[in-house]
């Protein structure tokens, strides 16, 4: 395993930490032995093609994981823990809004759940929803109601956040300002672990954890990745970091 | 987004301002959709209508119908939510937002609890308009209160909601869900007493009778029915009903995962 920048971290700067773990679903290995070890306040990618164990790592990390073994430690907690609950923001790859309410009865809900109501109306700004705030979610496109599942995930001021493929479908404006906006959660101390099978969002990210059939590839920074192998094209630097892994 | 909270959530069982929030939302989805309000609240009087007919040119036809609406008036709340329950949470189930709840500091008796105080507030609703109907235009006449038949009503839609959230646990699609309508429903239906007295049941199936909810709510109307002052057995049934709905929902608490595959 090329592991390089988990071991800089000191305990106190991990945010989440995995040791060996591994799922098996329906006789299939999902993930097998992932070690790593997300640092704070920063953003950190999860790359690699789909179906390659992203969601299911998160997934383990949220806590809604089944038959997870080895060990997932998030804020110095085991994953799933109550005292968790409220400080781990969770947006799925499928919007998971209710789409008979409009948008701010959604992002109400889930604040009043998560006790954050006075932060509603600046979240659905955050999101660039003002204008759709009275619609139902359900008249929304696909791109809006994927934002209006991470306003409902936003407006807990969680300290970790895990986005399931948040730019998927979104247009190229709107993807820079929400990295924007992820970039700016991280500078206020905000924990983000953000899968995308896209490389060039890789470049956004402080550390990047390539994965490849449910196994780990990598966990290094991107210029890192450019170093080792010699390509300043992320995408061709992970095909050549998986030809090296091979041979 | 500047500052980042740190949650103090009590792990309770029960936290009565999530619960009520949760049961606020479900009633704003209902609300959202007018036409599942209408028909909620219309189908029961249309239903009671039919039965009025059905009896009206019979010897005894009004005695006939009193005998029969009463129990009826108990048997559609229950079915209704039963069949809505059941799917509206199956519905929470399939979009993502369950798993979601779950991580969320939200106790899994809140959510079960706000959908069960939603549906049973849509139960009195329906059991007030289903009464009046009956009583102001119909003619129902029972020997007891008014009110103690609504609350009965009220309590056996509660009792469908209870089983409806148990029951859709069970099911990974609306085609299961709907299944189990006639496998629940209909077995009660039999054995309540509304066809055949339970006494002249065979042996065995007045045995399961004794156990099935739905039998209490039935011989609580006639009983209601049947007297002018609340009787003991009046009670005993509304008793063994509460019972019934604290069980399934602690039932249907017990099944709702965290974690999943």
């Amino acid at each position: 395993m090329m592991n390089s920048s988990s071991g800089e971290l000191s305990p106190g700067q991990v945010a989440i930490r995995c040791a060996g773990v591994s799922v098996r679903r329906g006789g299939h290995q999902v993930l097998s032995g992932i070690d790593i070890a997300i640092p704070r306040g920063a953003i950190t990618g999860l790359l690699g093609p789909s179906g390659c164990g992203k969601t299911t790592l998160m997934r383990a990390i949220v806590g809604t994981q089944r038959n997870v073994s080895g060990s997932v430690e998030v804020l110095g907690q085991p994953a799933g823990a109550a005292g968790l609950r409220g400080s781990v923001g969770y947006v799925t790859q499928a919007a998971s809004v209710y789409t008979d309410l409009t948008v701010s009865q959604n992002v109400r809900y889930f604040a009043t759940i998560l006790g954050s109501e006075d932060a509603v109306a600046e979240t659905i700004s955050v999101v660039g929803l003002d204008d759709q705030a009275d619609r139902k979610a359900g008249a929304l496109s696909g791109g809006q109601r994927s934002r209006v599942s991470l306003a409902c995930a936003l407006v807990s001021r969680p300290q970790v956040l895990i986005l399931d493929e948040p730019t998927v479908g979104l247009d190229p404006v709107l993807r820079a300002d929400l990295w924007r906006r992820f970039r700016r959660l991280a500078d206020d101390g905000v924990t983000l672990l953000v899968s995308s099978h896209v490389m060039d969002e890789a470049e956004q990210c402080d550390n990047l954890i390539l994965m490849r059939e449910g196994a780990l590839v990598a966990e290094l920074a991107p210029a890192e990745l450019r170093t080792r192998t010699g390509q300043t094209n992320l995408e061709r630097a992970f095909l050549a970091l998986i030809e090296e892994s091979e041979r | 987004m500047s500052n980042i909270a740190t949650q103090e959530v009590s792990s309770a069982p029960i936290h009565p301002g999530l619960l009520g929030a949760t049961a606020v939302r479900v009633l704003r989805q209902l609300r959202a959709d007018p036409r599942t309000l209408v028909m909620m609240l219309m189908i029961p009087t249309v239903m009671m209508t039919l039965l009025y007919f059905m009896f009206d040119d019979l010897p005894g036809g009004s005695h006939r119908f009193d005998q029969f609406a009463t129990p009826v008036l108990g048997i559609m709340p229950f079915v209704s939510m039963f069949l809505v329950t059941s799917i509206a949470m199956l519905r929470e189930r399939s979009s993502g937002t369950l798993e979601r709840l779950l991580t969320t500091p939200i106790s899994r008796l809140d959510l079960l609890g706000g959908y069960g105080l939603a549906f049973s507030l849509m139960a009195a609703a329906q059991a007030i308009v289903a009464c009046a109907v009956t009583v102001g235009l119909l003619g129902l006449t029972v020997e007891g209160s008014i009110w103690l038949v609504g609350v009965v009503a009220v309590l056996s839609g509660t009792l469908g909601v209870g089983l409806g959230l148990l029951c859709s646990a069970f099911a990974n699609s609306e085609f299961q869900a709907v299944q189990f309508m006639p496998a629940v429903v209909f077995p009660q239906l039999f054995v309540c007493g509304l066809f055949v007295p339970r006494a002249d049941l065979p042996g065995w199936m007045e045995a399961i009778s004794a156990v099935l909810p739905l039998t209490y709510a039935v011989d609580a109307l006639k009983e209601v029915a049947a007297h002018t002052n609340p009787t003991g057995a009046l009670w005993r049934d509304v008793a063994v009903i509460v019972g019934w709905v604290i069980v399934a929902l602690t039932l249907a608490s017990a099944t709702l995962r965290r974690r999943t595959e």
